[in-house]
Parts: structure tokens; C-alpha cells; sequence
């Protein structure tokens, strides 16, 4: 296989003294959609920043299609953009413009195409998410789920190379979230692209990627294939694919002492 | 709301307001004040210009021929020199007498010229000679007291 | 009494960064205003909703402050058998000062909160980093237009509350009290001076419309992204924008009134 299209080298980063991660390598090759997962609050969103260059490591790398993303220029950084999708968590669609004009702002904005060329790509794309139906609605008019679609083609309206999806299945119904899920791999596959998927829904996850990482105080855990997840035994693994309430990722906050603290209180 | 409906109500507005800003310049203000064409200045020497400000009226014959630019103390004479443009349309003779008046017992103060019967114009940069001094309440009244305790007792022992 | 001193020292920290906050994004606007310009639809938009909506509002508080000077001003100048006068003091008060001060504080919470809602809204819903990452600057595509609609608006509106007043001082004057109509305007036109008192107006509307387009557009922008961050940046917006209009009010009118 060629170079990966995304590569983190030892990436650490931190709000003021708060180290979010600590050090961080991963890679995602081409062609291939990789989840990464790990606890709610763990920086997975802020790692998809990193990458789309809107926060800054503050040591290591982070290499996108051999070019190092801290330190490219404004100018730089926005045509590198151009080439990558990014979903946010809820679509972040524009509120005050139609379906249509949501999956056409991309196309209006870095191309000189016709009218009609716009509509017919506008509608192709709409297609491929199944809502070619409801390009004249609103925003405020579409499901949780809907609103998703809608975004996930406007992510795709330049055809980028690399998708990114911030949580993508959070606070969908089973249904919509199969069609996400099944939508996120024939799109990457569609296009030729790589994804990378922030995420918590194990379940989901392991039928649709190809490679999984899961991060843990600011470290990668543990990673490997779908299959080879499933049969882990490392005890993080199993906690987080079983869902069990109390293992390495402690139920606790730390604190002191719990007999202490309650016969402390009432002296 | 389609495009074409909102181009027409900003251009709407946009009208309306053009149309208050020219309302506020000709009908509310007068633009002709400072739009003296091609105003030349002249200057006059008073010993007392009252409350003459900036700006106050220059009138002839009670038409407004030009406005006061500048004031200023002349360290020589001991008197006060007052700039003023008026329009190039009027000429004025060079014996013209300038005076500082009030309009209306309480108003503003204006520059009045009285025009003179000479054959020469004023050029511009001309100074008026003939002047005369604002009228002071303050001192018409000591007068007047002065005159009156003059006529109460004749010969005061001074 | 040092934790007072530390907190003065907190606050003046705080205002100084929020300032040079602001220099800098004033500058990216007109950094980003060429590229915005090229698209000027949008900037037509945002003239539509701060400029074409303030309309009413602001036509109608300037019939009633026009009304309201009439009235009042008669009274006052009746007592010195001046009331000849009556246009010179509608026409002076609205064009110098309350045409621009007034309407400035209308503009400012009709049309400013309205902006700082919307981009707020934006920011919470994270349209604004959807826009970034698209590789279309938000500075460019949302905030240029706005500010730019609210610059030019304002002094527009200012314009419009004046004439609206003096309209109203008449009515109230010549119509209703019987006051000489060609007294009324003539004094009105020899005391008030295009380039003294109309232009200075105006001046004043511009700066006020830039100080209140920048802090709506700034307020939005910089706000917590949560719904309280927002409604607190709508009342910041209010109250900054008020307090700015009355603070360079009155530094204007020291320089340009003093004569």
C-alpha cells in the first residue's frame, strides 16, 4: 500500500494547561473508512480539527496527502480543505437556504459552472443520499436524520478525498442510523475517497469499517481490524464493546475515600 | 422572499433615504450658505465686535451676500479683524462702511455693509476701513446712568 | 480592599483585550470585504433586513419626536414671542443631535440585535465552522455583508428620522397651533447651514453606524456558543452600542459644534 493519505506523528494537544491528547500516531491509508473511538470526552472531535486544520498540535505532525497541516498558510489550508468533508455533529446546515441551496453552496462557492450544470450536480448528489424529493424544502422542515443526508451530500458536493464524520449516528432512530452508517461506507467507496469516523456506537462501527483505533487519556489504546476487536481480550477493548459500566474506564470520578469522606462530612 | 422583491425594497429605501438627505440640504438647510460660488474674502478692523461669531451673516441691504470666516485680535492695532468670503456676483465700493447689528432686539449679530458711492471696486483681500463697533448693551446702559446722575447733580467733585 | 483592586484590575485587563479583540476583526472585515463585495447580493440582503425592516420603527418614532419638539418647543419659545422660530429649533435639534443619537439607538436594537442573534445562532448550531471547513471564510461570507448593510443603512435612517421629524414639527406648528408657514421655513432655512449642521449630522450617522455595526457583528461572532451566551451577546450588543453612541456623540459634537 502507498502512503497513507492522513499520518499523526506523536501529536499532543492542549487547551492552555489541560493536555487533551497526549500522544497521539495513527494513520488512515487510502480507500479505507477507520473509526475512532473512545469515551465521551476524550478529544475524538478535537483530533478531527487537527486534521481539518482548524486547531493546531502542539507538537507532532499531522501529515494530509504529504502536506503538514500546522504549518500550511491560510491560503494553503483552504485549498486543502477544498479536498476534504467534514459532518458535523447535527449537519450545521445553513438555516436561511433551502436543501437545494445547501448542497449547491460548495459548488457556488469554488466553481464557475453553469446554472444548470449546478442543478444537475446538486440533484445527483441529493440522489445518491435519497432526497432528491426534498431539494425545495427548509432545514427547520427535516428530521434528525434527514437533516444528516442533506448534510452528508453537501460534504460530498466536490467530490473531496477525505471525508470526515464527527459523530455521526448520535441521536438517530435504528433506522437512520443504518442508513448513515450503510450510506458512509457506499459513499467512500463511491468516490474512491478515505473516511475517518469520530464516534461511540460500537455496534455500528464494526459493520461498516475497515480499521478501528480507540483512544483513551490522550493515548491510542488499543486498535486493529473490526475482527480482531471482536475477539480482543485486552480489558478496555472488552469494556467498551460490551458496554460494562466498571472496568479500566473506572465508574468513578476520582475522589478520595468514600467511608472518609462520608464519616468526615458528618464530624 | 425571491430575490427580485427584496432588490426592489432596497432600492426603495435606499430612494427614500437619498430623497431625506437632499430634503435635509435644500428644504431644511440652506445649501446656497456655504455654496457661495467662487467667494473672494475681505476684512474689516472694529474696536469692539460684540458677540460676533463665526460664521454669523454677511448682509447687504438685508440680503445675504456672504458669511464671517474668521475672527481674529490684531496684536498691533489693539483691534479686533473679522474674515469674511462674500460671493464674487456682488461688488462693493471701496468707501463701503461696515457695521456689527443685532437682528431683532435679542437675535444673532450680523455683518451689515452700507455701500458708499465710489467709482472703484473692493478687490478681494481688501481691508474695509470705515467700521463701526457693535452696539453694547452693557455700556449704552452705564451711559445712560452716567448721563442721568450727570443731570441730578450738576459739578461733581472730581 | 485588594480583592477590589484585583477585580479593577481584571476588568480593565479584560476591556483593553476585548478592544484589541475587536481592532483586529474590524480589520479582517475590511480585509474580507473585497471578496464579499464581489457578491454584493448579500450585502443587498443584509440592506434589506437591517435597513428596509428598521423603516417603520424608525419613520414613525421620528414623526412623534418631531411632533413631540413641536410641541414642546412652542411652549417654550412662546413665553419670549419667538415662536417665528419654531423650524430653527425642530430643524437644529433633529439634524445635529437627535436625528443621529436617536435613530443610532433604534438602529441598534432593532437591526444590531437581529444581527447578533443570527450569527450567534450560527456559531451555536456550528454553521460557522461548517462554512470554515467548506473553505469559505465566514468573516467574508457572513460577517462583511452584514457590517457593510449596517454601515450604509444608518446614515440613511438617520436622514429619514430627521426629515421625518421636522415633517412632524410642522404639522404640529403650522398646522395644528397656526404658526406662519413661510416663517417656519425660512427662519428654519437661514439658521441651519448645509455644510455645519446637515453634513455634521451625517458624519455623526456614519460613525455611529460602523460603531454599531461592529459591535452587533463582533458580539455575535465572539459569543458562547450556548443559547445563554447568545441572549447575553443580544444584550451586550444593546448596551455597548448605546453607551458608544452617547460616548462618540458627545466627542463629535465637542469638535465639530464648538464655535
Amino acid at each position: 500500500m502507498s502512503e497513507p493519505l492522513v499520518r499523526l506523528e506523536n501529536v499532543r494537544f492542549a487547551y492552555g494547561e489541560r493536555a487533551i491528547l497526549r500522544d497521539i500516531s495513527l494513520s488512515i491509508p487510502r480507500g479505507k473508512v477507520v473509526a475512532i473511538m473512545g469515551g465521551s470526552g476524550c478529544g475524538k472531535t478535537t483530533l478531527l480539527r487537527l486534521i481539518g486544520g482548524q486547531e493546531r498540535a502542539v507538537a507532532g505532525r499531522v501529515m494530509v496527502d504529504g502536506e503538514d497541516v500546522g504549518r500550511l498558510g491560510r491560503e494553503a489550508l483552504y485549498a486543502l480543505r477544498r479536498r476534504m468533508g467534514m459532518l458535523f455533529q447535527f449537519g450545521a446546515l445553513f438555516t436561511d437556504m433551502s436543501v437545494f441551496d445547501n448542497v449547491a453552496f460548495p459548488l457556488r462557492e469554488h466553481t464557475d459552472l453553469p446554472a444548470e450544470l449546478i442543478n444537475d450536480l446538486v440533484l445527483m448528489k441529493l440522489h445518491a443520499v435519497g432526497l432528491r424529493g426534498a431539494a425545495r424544502l427548509m432545514p427547520g422542515e427535516l428530521s434528525g436524520g434527514m437533516a444528516r443526508r442533506v448534510a452528508l451530500a453537501r460534504t460530498i458536493a466536490l467530490d473531496p478525498m477525505l471525508l470526515m464524520y464527527d459523530e455521526p449516528f448520535t441521536g438517530l432512530d435504528p433506522i437512520s442510523l443504518g442508513v448513515i452508517g450503510q450510506l458512509i461506507r457506499r459513499l467512500n467507496d463511491a468516490l474512491g475517497a478515505s473516511s475517518v469516523i469520530v464516534t461511540h456506537d460500537i455496534q455500528e462501527s464494526l459493520q461498516i469499517v475497515d480499521y478501528i483505533y480507540f483512544i483513551s487519556e490522550g493515548r491510542v489504546a488499543a486498535e486493529g481490524t473490526p475482527e480482531a476487536i471482536r475477539n480482543s481480550t485486552d480489558p478496555f477493548v472488552h469494556q467498551f464493546v460490551h458496554a460494562e459500566a466498571d472496568g479500566p474506564v473506572p465508574f468513578h470520578y476520582p475522589a478520595g475515600d468514600y467511608a472518609t469522606a462520608l464519616v468526615g462530612g458528618a464530624a | 422572499m425571491s430575490r427580485t422583491t427584496m432588490d426592489l425594497w432596497v432600492g426603495v429605501f435606499v430612494a427614500m433615504g437619498i430623497a431625506a438627505l437632499f430634503f435635509l440640504a435644500l428644504k431644511v438647510g440652506s445649501i446656497s450658505g456655504s455654496d457661495i460660488r467662487s467667494p473672494y474674502t475681505l476684512s474689516a478692523r472694529f474696536d469692539n465686535i460684540g458677540g460676533l461669531k463665526v460664521r454669523a451673516p454677511v448682509k447687504v441691504a438685508g440680503v445675504l451676500v456672504g458669511r464671517v470666516s474668521e475672527i481674529r485680535y490684531d496684536n498691533e492695532r489693539f483691534q479686533a479683524e473679522v474674515v469674511f468670503t462674500v460671493d464674487s456676483r456682488y461688488k462693493f465700493p471701496t468707501d463701503t462702511f461696515a457695521n456689527i447689528l443685532t437682528s431683532g432686539l435679542l437675535g444673532e449679530q450680523y455683518l451689515g455693509l452700507d455701500p458708499g458711492g465710489e467709482e472703484k471696486t473692493l478687490a478681494p483681500g481688501d481691508v474695509i476701513r470705515k467700521t463701526q463697533s457693535a452696539v453694547v448693551l452693557e455700556k449704552l446702559i452705564s451711559q445712560f446712568m452716567f448721563n442721568k446722575a450727570a443731570e441730578g447733580e450738576p459739578a461733581p467733585a472730581k | 480592599m485588594v480583592g477590589a483592586i484585583r477585580r479593577l484590575g481584571a476588568l480593565v485587563i479584560n476591556g483593553v483585550w476585548q478592544l484589541g479583540f475587536m481592532a483586529r476583526f474590524f480589520w479582517l472585515i475590511l480585509v474580507y470585504s473585497g471578496q464579499s463585495f464581489t457578491r454584493i447580493h448579500l450585502t443587498v440582503r443584509e440592506l434589506y433586513f437591517s435597513g428596509v425592516m428598521s423603516l417603520l420603527i424608525i419613520l414613525v418614532s421620528g414623526l412623534f419626536v418631531g411632533l413631540v419638539l413641536g410641541l414642546q418647543g412652542y411652549e417654550t419659545l412662546q413665553r419670549y414671542g419667538a415662536s417665528d422660530s419654531l423650524g430653527t429649533l425642530v430643524a437644529l435639534s433633529l439634524v445635529r443631535e437627535l436625528g443621529p443619537v436617536v435613530a443610532g439607538l433604534l438602529f441598534a436594537s432593532r437591526a444590531g440585535s437581529a444581527v447578533t442573534a443570527e450569527i450567534g445562532l450560527m456559531k451555536v448550531t456550528e454553521q460557522l465552522k461548517a462554512m470554515d471547513m467548506m473553505a469559505v471564510s465566514p468573516i467574508a461570507r457572513v460577517v462583511a455583508p452584514r457590517f457593510w448593510g449596517g454601515v450604509v443603512s444608518m446614515p440613511l435612517l438617520a436622514a429619514l428620522f430627521s426629515a421625518m421629524g421636522v415633517f412632524g414639527g410642522w404639522l404640529i406648528g403650522v398646522v395644528v397651533i397656526g404658526v406662519d408657514d413661510g416663517a417656519f421655513w425660512a427662519q428654519m432655512q437661514d439658521a441651519v447651514d448645509f455644510q455645519y449642521d446637515v453634513l455634521n449630522g451625517v458624519i455623526k450617522s456614519c460613525v455611529f453606524g460602523v460603531a454599531v455595526a461592529l459591535i452587533a457583528v463582533f458580539e455575535g461572532y465572539d459569543c458562547v456558543p450556548t443559547a445563554e451566551g447568545v441572549s447575553r451577546a443580544i444584550t451586550r450588543t444593546v448596551v455597548s452600542s448605546a453607551l458608544a453612541i452617547l460616548a462618540l456623540d458627545f466627542v463629535m459634537t465637542s469638535f465639530m459644534f464648538r464655535g
